[in-house]
């Protein structure tokens, strides 16, 4: 029994998709049938992939359509007979095949204000109870595979990477912010350079995470208030500005 | 057009697993300048798939362990073939590097109390692994890659390989490499180089690696001239996915027996409890009642007083007793053994325990794994031997060359506890930053780089496209892991291996007539054609060490020497270039000092 992948071959300039027939097994995902196709028919054929098992995010295509990690989705799933498509993920510029210059998440990384601790207890180590880090330690599960990135219409659509970091350094900055150790703010970051306001919450991020971490309910809204909170709040706001005041000879 | 670009910098760091991002953080934390250079994106080294925990004797959930019983363990599970003095380094260490990470952020499970958990594993005598359910790696890696990003002084060069280290006369001055995306090449001119390239396991068919695994720093380290030592000691874990094929080698986590996982066989036997060897009969429970008692204990958060399950031996032991279930007839449908959570825990506890376990098998083995048992067998995971490296350094024997983490050999003798690796990466990444920063110091000026050698190397590595048509690359990768599973595998004899050695020179033939179609824009055909090049030696390196030693001891049975030998208790098997010929021979290790001897015989 063969299936039919439709493959897009190209760079950024030009491409096509090609039809290569790949044999079923029993348990089989689509990285393997690349794999085979490289293996085979085109060895050239340019993918990104490492562990193979759902946990380093390397091997984002968009497959039917849909962004997904290759080697978690089965053959199985689509329907009989009918060819499969792979594609690169969209939102990023082609590099060859299906690898994308994803470049840009790192930019966007390098910029966030880092982690920085509260002092320690008298012994050197810190105390924090499993309840207070249970939210943090689901936005820690990110694996960086950049679906959300991919499908978030901000990015995909509006092409806003100068002025939005997306859903996967939301959920970053999120890691950061409610860190029960860490002591920075980074609201006037999400506000200005991060661009949390265009967010629209339509979900779509939350709905391709392989790793189900619930982006838009527990990182990005919680997020949005802290911004509002800081920024919009009509009693802060007076605070800040009365401090500002102290603060100026 | 330039035949390549040249960038400088004081110290090269090949790798961005744990290893690399520990000494690249380290050697900047000195005010040195780095090049990081990985071959996959940043964050995805093999790390990532590290699951059960990193060991270090906090004592926070068992307040009688001790940096002690920690090097106990670790030489004990070793066969004593460790690097002594890298081993104590690695248990006095760990626990610093660990609260140091959480320092920088990285978030551990937690204790009622609010410190670190810690987890059971295979030959610690006490739960000793931190760990964020079964994804420390990834928690390791993000908080490393992190640390690193926001350090001064290291640039990251992604996608991109080595393909030769090059010498100033005896010293390093640099690395050739190409990057992926563009199929350019870059000499980098450096005074030090730390390489941190992780393991081989690319040369077995079936193993838990991931294709970066192919051996780059043992081999790079050899052609320079450098020793590897231990190189007949691979680690075959015991519970790799077994069906279906697409899956199989995946690892399953230590941590689903150090959370009371039980192994049986066909006939519903835990046949574990007939493996247990001499040397650790005293510390293991010889009935199913202590040993689930021992569960029990562990469960409820209590000191455990019962003796452990045997189930949770080290992984040599528990490798070998599937292999041979499975070769008497009482293997599961597919030539494993069946590893049951299900019955021993409750599904919200696996869930919450194992989630990465729990979807890896939901979702590519359609099993359930809190209602249904997994099948588990062997799969290639793990390089003990590596480059020989100064305990306290981590010096290679050509000046100006360091290793740490798998690429370097000693610490972990003849078998690697699990959780080991993980402090592995952190106490020698930096103890390798600091000692290639302080080399570079040491060392001002810019040593020579030869460009008819840097022109020479470009010419061999484009050869490939001039032979379109020749031999698939990857046809001959599949011959290789082929042949390697079935004569150096986990059971080995004189004739295996001999027959392995004629086998790997014509494979060697077929590899220098590799041709690639396209061009060299991300062209994976050629990388794996390059890649053959470090597999075939490192290939060399494995089955030359098994032939030399003459008896079965740890990760290396030789079923034409069963038992372990006197005269190999305390010898190196030293493989190193001599010429174009790769050398074998046996050096005597250093003596332990008395104080550490009498740790290792039960005083703490």
């Amino acid at each position: 029994m063969d299936a039919v992948l439709k493959i897009f071959r190209g760079d950024a300039q030009r491409g096509e998709f090609r039809e290569y027939g790949v044999p079923l097994h029993e348990g089989m995902v689509v990285l393997d049938a690349i794999h085979h196709v490289q293996a085979h028919a085109a060895s050239d054929l340019a993918c990104r992939w490492n562990c193979k098992a759902g946990r380093c995010g390397s091997c984002s295509a968009e497959v039917d359509g849909k962004p997904k990690l290759m080697c978690m989705t089965r053959m199985d799933e689509f329907p009989v007979g009918e060819p499969i498509t792979v594609a690169p993920l969209k939102a990023f510029p082609v590099i060859k095949d299906l690898v994308c210059d994803v470049s840009w998440n790192y930019e966007v990384n390098k910029r966030i204000p880092p982690f920085q601790p509260k002092p320690p207890e008298p012994d050197g180590t810190w105390r924090m109870q499993q309840a207070d880090i249970d939210r943090v330690q689901e936005f820690r599960k990110c694996i960086e595979c950049f679906l959300c990135q991919d499908v978030c219409h901000v990015l995909r659509d509006h092409g806003k990477k100068d002025s939005f970091a997306g859903p996967r350094f939301f959920v970053r900055v999120a890691s950061l912010e409610m860190h029960p150790l860490d002591v920075v703010s980074r609201t006037a970051y999400l506000k200005e350079q991060g661009g949390i306001g265009l967010c629209n919450i339509t979900k779509c991020c939350t709905e391709v995470c392989p790793e189900s971490i619930r982006i838009t309910d527990n990182a990005i809204i919680p997020l949005k208030e802290r911004v509002v909170d800081d920024f919009y709040d009509p009693v802060r706001r007076a605070w800040r500005w009365l401090t500002r005041q102290r603060d100026s000879p | 057009m330039d035949r390549f670009e040249t960038h400088s910098c004081d110290v090269l760091v090949v790798g961005a697993g744990g290893a690399g991002l520990r000494a690249a953080i380290e050697v900047a934390a000195q005010g040195a300048s780095v090049g990081l250079i990985c071959k996959s994106l940043l964050g995805k080294a093999h790390t990532v798939m590290a699951e059960g925990g990193v060991a270090a004797a906090l004592a926070n959930t068992d307040g009688r362990d001790s940096w002690k019983v920690h090097f106990r363990d670790t030489m004990r599970g070793g066969k004593m073939l460790n690097d002594w003095r890298m081993a104590e380094l690695l248990a006095r260490e760990a626990p610093a590097r660990v609260i140091e990470l959480e320092g920088w952020g990285a978030l551990f499970d937690r204790t009622p109390d609010g410190r670190i958990l810690q987890r059971n594993f295979g030959g610690h005598q006490f739960p000793r692994l931190a760990h964020v359910g079964d994804r420390t790696g990834l928690e390791m890696i993000r908080t490393l890659q992190d640390k690193a990003v926001h350090s001064p002084g290291i640039d990251v060069y992604m996608e991109c390989t080595v393909v030769r280290l090059l010498k100033d006369g005896p010293r390093i001055s640099g690395a050739l490499a190409y990057r992926r995306d563009t199929g350019r090449f870059i000499v980098f001119s450096t005074k030090a180089v730390v390489l941190a390239t992780g393991g081989i396991g690319r040369a077995y068919k079936i193993n838990s690696n991931s294709w970066e695994y192919t051996g780059d720093g043992h081999a790079l380290a050899y052609d320079a001239g450098a020793d590897l030592i231990g190189m007949e000691f691979v680690q075959f874990h015991p519970t790799g996915m077994v069906w279906p094929l697409s899956v199989r080698g995946i690892l399953v986590t230590e941590g689903v027996r150090g959370e009371g996982g039980v192994l049986k066989n066909s006939q519903g036997e835990r046949f574990m409890f007939r493996y247990v060897p001499e040397m650790f009969r005293k510390d293991f429970a010889d009935t199913e009642e202590e040993a689930d008692r021992w569960v029990a204990e562990v469960i409820a958060g209590r000191k455990a007083e019962a003796r452990r399950p045997p189930e949770l031996l080290t992984r040599d032991v528990v490798a070998r007793a599937i292999a041979q279930e499975v070769r008497e007839g009482r293997g599961s449908p597919h030539g494993g053994a069946f590893l049951d959570i299900a019955s021993r825990r409750k599904p919200e506890e696996i869930r919450k325990k194992l989630p990465s376990m729990y979807q890896q098998f939901y979702e590519l083995a359609d099993v359930d794994i809190t209602r249904q048992p997994m099948e588990v067998g062997p799969t290639t995971h793990y390089m003990m031997g590596g480059v020989r490296v100064d305990a306290e350094t981590e010096a290679a024997t050509i000046p100006g060359l360091f290793a740490a983490g798998e690429v370097a050999g000693g610490l972990h003798g003849a078998n690697r506890l699990g959780g080991n690796s993980l402090s592995d990466l952190l106490v020698f990444g930096r103890r390798a930053g600091l000692g290639a920063a302080a080399y570079a110091k040491a060392h001002p000026g810019d040593p020579r780089i030869d460009a008819s050698e840097v022109e020479a190397i470009i010419a061999e590595a484009l050869a490939p496209f001039d032979r379109s048509g020749g031999e698939n690359p990857y046809a001959v990768h599949d011959a290789l892991q082929d042949m390697m599973g079935t004569y150096v595998g986990i059971a080995r004899s004189e004739d295996d291996l001999c027959t392995a050695l004629g086998q790997l020179a014509s494979l060697r033939a077929r590899a220098a007539r590799a041709g690639v179609e396209g061009h060299r824009q991300y062209n994976p055909g050629w990388h794996v054609a390059l890649d053959l090049r470090h597999l075939l030696t490192v290939s060399e390196a494995v089955t030359r060490a098994a032939l030399e030693r003459r008896e079965s001891r740890g990760a290396h049975t030789r079923v034409d020497h069963p038992e372990s030998e006197r005269s190999f208790a305390t010898v190196n098997v030293v493989v190193r270039r001599r010429g174009d010929a790769m050398t074998v021979v046996t050096e005597p290790m250093s003596p332990m000092p008395d104080e550490l001897k009498r740790i290792v015989e039960g005083e703490v």
